[in-house]
């Protein structure tokens, strides 16, 4: 379960820090306390960045950190795309061998496909991928213009 | 298994857990391609040995009947099995009479009955807005919420003893939280979080001083240690059966007989009644008054069956056994590099169920890897996040022991801990 690709995830973090946005959320998983707070800022269609600050187990906090590199940049549209393939990826319960066509959407994601076979942890791997869809949903029903998220900047 | 450790520091007083094992089917299982079970997450639930689980298929196949309502033999069989399954229960408590044990589903159920019962009550145990209900801050959620809820409807305040940083109870404001307005304290006799054994005589006394009811919450304490509730002079008991060997799906409430008698019924059903019209009812004496409805009557039975079990062997012997362990199980562990012991560190006045942190690692991670090698412990907030929330921190990793648990078990831990580490570190 433990891949490579998710340890170094874990120990070195891709984009972890919170920066602007125009929408934040807190969420945590109440069996464990994995907590996550994520902000989304959309330039246009496109996703501007992902910013994130949390704690919690190696397969949550490597999955904010791969979301991080798969999603900034792309437009939102194959956002969600690849968001959905991770979802079905993690609700297979290991049933799911990830092939080369799945491999090319999800890159380092396809990793925690061993997670899928643990009910327990994979709300930990799709902890940042629920924050990811709620707070992208929140910024899109901003009025436009960057409100600054709640918290604000922080270094 | 042998009794031979790495450390070489065998503690005495431990049972025969050679013998003890092979009552119980399920610690023989291999797991994850043949590594041999831990099982160290007995504050959770217990393992059940043969006779437990040969009791129960008994009952299904040769007894099962309702209980109280029919003429025939099964009805009578299954009446007397479940009625003796009392008996055992009350001898096992020492509880005055029979009528003082309620068989309810679980802890929580036993806990949430009497908040309830205090809510409905006339006086002079009725919980209203003019009077204060106390708890402390290692209770388990069972034993928090239904106070929370009763708070809420009721208007009471909610008080509370908070924690030492070793991980015992703060007594030191006894006087100014247990007050003239006190009408319930509710306590754990040990923590499942923690392992702390509270300290029921100061708190007791206290209470009765200003005329509270006492309510212990005995679930980490039935299985491990002799209870006896005339000892320790408490209004209320509750545990669950499944800590202690039974199955699931019973619980138990001892109760004071006349706070039983004055006290209102709860849930009304079935089984719970005296007369009833379309204009009113009348209520069974207890324990009937508060067992509404088809009882958990092959849980009980079962639970007899563990009380026996128990008993046979011997309290003060199981809890010898644990203390040796717990001991041997904290010097081991503090060994451990950058393990941090959440609750006392020592194994005075402390159950076998131990919380730890490592390092920087998060007890999810720590829980999956010793799985990988068979380890079963618990990982989380133990249904006492208050506790994580006190130490701040946001979970822990908690190995449990019991009557069947070894100082190989412990040993299988700690190198369990250092391969935990090597891959994180
Ligand atoms: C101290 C304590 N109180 C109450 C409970 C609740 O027991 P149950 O879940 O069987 O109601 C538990 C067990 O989880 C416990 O450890």
């Amino acid at each position: 379960m433990y891949q490579e690709v998710i340890l170094d995830h874990y120990k070195h973090p891709h984009g972890r820090g919170l920066r602007d946005g125009q929408a934040e959320v807190h969420h945590v998983n109440p069996t464990c306390g994995d907590e996550i707070t994520l902000r989304v800022r959309m330039d246009g269609s496109v996703i501007g960045d992902v910013s994130y600050e949390g704690q919690g187990c190696s397969i949550s906090q490597a999955s904010a950190s791969v979301l991080n590199d798969l999603l900034v940049g792309k437009d939102l549209a194959e956002a969600q795309k690849i968001q959905e393939t991770f979802l079905e990826l993690m609700q297979s319960k290991g049933r799911i061998e990830p092939d080369d066509a799945m491999e090319e959407v999800l890159e380092d994601a396809v990793a925690f496909a061993g997670v899928s076979k643990y009910p327990a942890r994979v709300k930990c791997a799709l902890l940042s991928w629920m924050a990811w869809k709620d707070a992208t949903a929140q910024a899109l029903s901003e009025p436009s213009g960057s409100a600054d998220a709640s918290g604000g900047k922080t270094a | 298994m042998t009794s031979t450790s790495s450390a070489g520091r065998v503690p005495a007083g431990l049972l025969d857990t050679e013998a003890i094992r092979k009552d119980f089917p399920v610690l023989d299982r291999l797991v994850h391609d043949g590594k041999k079970l831990v099982y160290l997450d007995n504050a959770a639930t217990s393992q059940k040995p043969r006779q437990v689980l040969d009791t129960l298929n008994e009952y299904y196949e040769r007894h099962n009947a309702n209980v109280h309502r029919g003429v025939h033999v099964l009805a009578e069989e299954a009446t007397a099995l479940y009625e003796g399954a009392r008996d055992k229960v009350a001898a096992f408590i020492n509880a005055p009479s029979r009528d003082e044990v309620i068989f309810t589903k679980n802890a929580s159920e036993s806990l949430n009955l009497v908040a309830n019962m205090l809510g409905w009550a006339d006086e002079p145990y009725r919980v209203d807005s003019d009077t204060e209900i106390v708890i402390t801050e290692m209770e388990h959620h069972s034993n928090i919420v239904p106070w929370q809820l009763l708070s809420q409807r009721t208007g009471a305040k909610l008080k509370w003893f908070g924690l030492t940083d070793d991980g015992r109870l703060d007594l030191s404001d006894i006087e100014q939280i247990i007050t003239e307005k006190t009408k319930i304290v509710s306590f754990v006799l040990v923590s499942n979080i923690l392992g702390t054994v509270n300290p029921v005589e100061a708190i007791v006394r206290r209470a009765q001083d200003v005329g509270a009811l006492v309510l212990i919450d005995a679930s980490q304490a039935a299985p491990h240690m002799v209870l006896d509730v005339q000892a320790l002079g408490a209004d209320f008991v509750a545990f669950t059966g499944h800590k202690m060997l039974g199955p699931t799906g019973i619980g138990v409430l001892w109760g004071r007989q006349e706070l039983l008698e004055d006290l209102p019924p709860f849930l009304g059903g079935g089984e719970m009644i005296e007369t009833v019209s379309m204009h009113s009812s009348t209520y069974a004496p207890a324990p009937h008054k508060f067992e509404a409805g088809t009882p958990p009557i092959a849980q009980a039975v079962g639970l007899g069956a563990a009380v026996d079990y128990l008993s046979a062997i011997g309290m003060d012997r199981i809890a010898a056994h644990e203390h040796a362990l717990t001991e041997y199980a904290v010097g081991r562990l503090l060994e451990v590099p950058s393990l941090r012991i959440i609750g006392p560190t020592t194994a005075e006045d402390r159950g076998a169920a131990i919380s730890f942190t490592l390092g920087d690692i998060h007890p999810h991670d720590v829980g999956q890897v010793l799985d990988e090698q068979g380890i079963a412990v618990r990982v989380g907030h133990h249904c006492a996040r208050p506790v994580c929330l006190r130490y701040g921190i946001p979970a822990t990793t908690r190995a449990s022991f019991y009557l069947y648990s070894t100082p190989a078990e412990v040993d299988a831990l700690v190198e369990g801990l250092e391969q935990v580490r090597n891959f994180f570190g």
